[in-house]
């Protein structure tokens, strides 16, 4: 059967409802900016477009954290460095591109070579002026990483908290080499000034509602990737991975090619997701790489609802959206104890997230005595499945 | 009767000395300053001569005073007078001070010659002086100048030297003086280059890389072997420096570890809020002192004294309340755990930041950690000392609590085996929460060490969090030795990759070590072996 209906296995009805609003969104938004006056009431400010832009990258990333752990147990607390690495790459495009607009007026060199006094272009600046060139380190840099970390990561079985530990270090060794200047991509002020990209003025209207529109067009690319994964077979063997790793060993597949996989495809989004965010904020800083960042990206899947994809991209909306709203007002000193008391509400009162709860809810609704059973085998919302061996193993 | 009458005029002297009414006695102290009243410079000259063969003691202070040209003469009155640096005038024959000093008063005029002159004679009246500190100054300088005019002086000084140390120092500035005078014999040389090897240091490697080119061929080859020689002791110095430093950086690591070691080692629990238990303790670290500043300022020196109790108090009560209401509905999830207890620390932050600001507190040191003593060629400064011994005070203490103590025990056995346990009759819940809370305490006790060398702020704990993790996972958990080596290792690997790689650089090579050590031994330097590791 579920071979015969191939598309709505990929489609169900959720996915299919998140895409039908993803494309409302990515045409809205737009049209409501360009097409309406300033004063009308339905009008977007170009403010909010970046804004939503910025939130659409986020929930890339929350997407592609999603796919590792929701659905092969894989809690990475470093995907903010393959998001950051990502937004590097574009970031030394949109440097090249300044060409002699920079302050000291140098063709080749960007602003802060000149400063510092470097008499040429390091090498693995070279390309960079090429689009398609950048567009490609933009998915192999943090690919590239992804799998040498990964590959021997998995193979020496690290898993559970040790993997996210050292992923934290990852990010955090990454942090502390940005910061230098020697490293060549501009110390502590990172990459910023843009000017164009493709030709495109970065700063006009039309720019960042295309920009807006690319994301999202990206973010729906994504997530097809991600259900065409998770409801293959390839997806059930991650699932069983997640839920009982040895087990599924024994059972003879080999864990650590799986996780090699989403894992390395987890980090090529997530570095699209990057190159998309740099052109929309117009800067990329060490700062990218704080531990701290990488953190924050995982509860956004865990509200939203881990496992479930869609949740992802809502809890990253939901609260991002809530982070700009305390933090811009007089709420703003409490915005840090807002977000904590998330961590701890969610991990404690809704550990399915919105999205996850809400489905448990349904499905609760039409046959409360199978629930339980049908959400762990199908959607595989994990949340005290773990058998009591390994528990105590991680 | 010769007796009697000698020992009359002591009497005298003495009396009319304390009675201060009489003229002083006219000795050739008093007799060479008639030299300087007349403000010639030949005159000037001889008068410098005789005050310095005089002995007396007043007689550096007033060629201290000419030099800086505070030594006046009254043409009329015929007497010389010092002025100090605040104006004031004492006679320089009496040392009384004169209220109201002649009108036609004036500086004694100095030319080159004369200066020349008083450089060396105050070198050699220094190096003489009955005061050891004063003589131990002197030769230090003279070894720093490598005047050769000082020699004379010097010398004399030595054979007139009964302090063997001051002796050593003296015979080491006229060594450096030889050494790089072409006109001493070669013979002479060699032995003066023996001497400075035997000194070492960077200011004899220097001396001896001055030695001319020109000069005898075995006392070059003398200065190379020394050099040589001096140069290896260095090395081996800056190896013990760099151990020290890595012992010290590893105490501290060990500190904010250790609680560590207990609420994720032994309870599996990971506490991403474990370094805002640090950053508490150094907060009330803070407050003991602040109230200490207020109430009894005697007291200060016993601020970390008093501090340690209650900051052990103060975190492990917030880590019973967090364990109580939050971990212990996370048991077996550690991944939920880590969230749950990152957004904790954002709150404890903040919490701790509206309460007492954003900025630095200002935690002073006691006395006896203030200040540092030489060892060898390093220094060792008494904060660093005493982090050390506290880090090892406490992880002694820790250890021994856990083997002797019937908590310990019952700790040991809820984590071998929970099941086991509490069908002996171990309150299981009981011992998770004083476990959590032990593990808060020690790391409330870190944040009293910590606050001494670190910025009190409510970022303290950050910065610590990722490494005491590292120190932890890489020493193996479950196993406090295996955190102290850990700490002490990562602690002095990382001082010695700083010379070469520079601070940062050489964090980042630890991490990628650290990274790349975990890959091949997943369990950590010492793994518990058997079913620990499973079950």
């Amino acid at each position: 059967m579920i071979k015969a209906f191939p598309l709505t296995r990929l489609l169900d009805r959720s996915a299919a409802v998140f895409l039908v609003l993803l494309g409302a969104f990515a045409i809205a938004i737009p049209a409501l900016n360009l097409l309406t006056p300033d004063d009308a009431a339905l009008h977007v400010s170009t403010y909010l477009v970046a804004l939503f832009g910025k939130y659409v990258c986020y929930a890339m990333l929350a997407l592609s954290i999603d796919l590792i752990w929701g659905y092969a147990g894989i809690l990475s607390l470093g995907h903010g460095a393959f998001f950051a690495l990502g937004g590097y790459a574009m970031g030394m495009y949109l440097m090249r591109q300044i060409g002699a607009r920079g302050v000291y007026a140098n063709p080749i060199l960007p602003d802060f070579m000149v400063f510092l006094n470097w008499p040429e272009l390091p090498v693995y600046w070279y390309g960079f002026n090429y689009f398609v060139y950048a567009a490609l380190m933009v998915v192999l840099v943090p690919g590239l990483l992804a799998f040498v970390f990964g590959w021997f990561a998995f193979r020496s079985r690290v898993t559970g908290v040790y993997l996210s530990i050292i992923t934290q270090a990852m990010t955090f060794a990454l942090m502390l080499g940005f910061f230098r200047n020697n490293f060549g991509f501009g110390g502590n002020n990172g990459l910023t000034d843009f000017k164009d990209i493709l030709g495109f003025n970065v700063q006009a209207e039309g720019t960042r509602n295309a920009l807006l529109f690319i994301s999202c067009v990206a973010l729906a690319v994504s997530f097809l990737i991600c259900r065409a994964i998770v409801s293959s077979k390839f997806g059930k063997v991650l699932i069983a991975i997640r839920d009982a790793e040895a087990r599924t060993r024994f059972l003879g597949y080999r864990v650590e090619a799986y996780k090699l996989f989403v894992f390395t495809l987890s980090a090529c989004m997530a570095g699209v997701a990057g190159a998309l965010y740099v052109p929309q904020v117009g800067i990329i800083n060490p700062s990218e790489f704080a531990p701290g960042n990488s953190i924050e990206a995982v509860i956004w899947v865990a509200v939203g609802g881990r496992g479930t994809l869609t949740g992802a991209v809502l809890g990253a909306f939901v609260v991002n959206y809530a982070k700009t709203f305390f933090t811009s007002g007089v709420l703003a000193p409490y915005w840090l104890f807002m977000l904590g008391s998330l961590f701890v509400a969610v991990t404690l009162l809704l550990p399915r997230g919105i999205v996850g709860t809400y489905e448990f809810w349904r499905a609760g609704r039409h046959e409360r005595s199978a629930a339980a059973l049908s959400a762990a085998a199908e959607d595989g919302v994990q949340v005290e499945a773990t058998p009591p061996a390994r528990q105590a193993a991680e | 009767m010769g007796r009697f009458l000698r020992r009359a005029v002591a009497a005298f002297v003495i009396l009319s000395a304390a009675l201060g009414a009489l003229p002083a006695m006219a000795g050739p102290y008093e007799d060479a300053l008639a030299g300087f009243v007349t403000d010639e410079f030949d005159d000037t000259a001889d008068a410098i001569a005789k005050v310095a063969e005089s002995g007396d003691p007043k007689s550096a202070p007033l060629l201290a005073a000419l030099q800086d040209g505070r030594l006046m003469y009254s043409a009329e009155a015929k007497k010389v007078y010092i002025k100090d640096a605040d104006d004031k005038v004492t006679d320089a024959a009496t040392g009384a001070a004169v209220d109201n000093p002649p009108a036609d008063i004036d500086s004694v005029r100095l030319n080159n010659r004369l200066r020349g002159l008083l450089d060396g004679v105050m070198g050699s009246l220094t190096l003489m002086s009955p005061d050891p500190g004063v003589r131990m100054d002197a030769a230090q300088s003279v070894f720093k100048s490598r005047d050769a005019g000082a020699l004379p002086a010097l010398e004399k000084a030595i054979a007139a030297e009964k302090d063997p140390r001051i002796k050593r120092v003296m015979n080491e500035a006229h060594a450096a003086i030889i050494v790089v005078s072409d006109d001493a014999k070669p013979e002479e040389r060699i032995a003066a280059i023996n001497v400075v090897r035997d000194r070492g240091g960077q200011d004899a490697l220097s001396m001896l890389g001055s030695i001319s080119g020109d000069a005898p061929p075995d006392v070059r080859k003398a200065a190379a072997d020394a050099t040589a020689s001096i140069e290896r002791r260095l090395s081996i110095w800056s190896a013990v420096q760099n151990t020290w430093y890595g012992l010290s950086l590893g105490s501290v690591l060990l500190l904010a570890a250790i609680g560590l070691a207990i609420t994720f080692g032994v309870m599996g629990v990971i506490n991403m809020a474990h370094g805002e238990m640090v950053m508490i303790g150094a907060y009330t670290t803070f407050v003991v002192q602040q109230l200490i500043r207020t109430y009894n300022p005697g007291l200060f020196d016993y601020s970390l004294v008093i501090a340690v109790p209650l900051a052990f108090i103060v975190a492990g009560a917030v880590g019973i309340v967090i364990e109580r209401t939050i971990i212990r509905f996370l048991y077996g999830r550690p991944l939920e755990t880590l969230l749950a207890t990152w957004g904790l620390s954002l709150i404890l932050q903040q919490a701790v930041r509206t309460m007492f600001g954003p900025t630095n507190k200002d935690v002073g040191n006691p006395s006896w950690m203030s200040g540092a003593f030489e060892l060898g060629q390093m220094t060792i400064t008494y904060n660093r000392l005493w982090i050390i011994i506290f880090t090892l005070a406490v992880f002694a203490a820790l250890l021994a609590m856990l083997r002797f103590t019937r908590l310990g025990l019952e700790m040991r056995a809820v984590t071998q085996n929970r099941g086991m346990a509490a069908a002996m009759g171990i309150r299981t819940a009981r011992i998770d929460a004083l476990t959590f809370g032990l593990g808060s305490g020690i790391a409330g006790i870190a944040g009293v060490a910590l606050s001494q060398i670190d910025n009190v702020s409510p970022n303290l704990g950050q910065g610590y969090i990722i490494d005491s993790f590292l120190v932890v996972v890489f020493g193996g958990v479950g196993n406090l030795w295996g955190t102290l080596v850990g700490a002490l290792a990562l602690g002095i690997a990382n001082k010695f990759l700083e010379p070469f790689a520079g601070a940062v650089l050489g964090k980042i090579a630890i991490l990628v070590l650290i990274i790349l050590f975990i890959q091949k031994r997943p369990r950590g330097l010492f793994a518990l072996k058997g079913r620990a590791v499973e079950a």
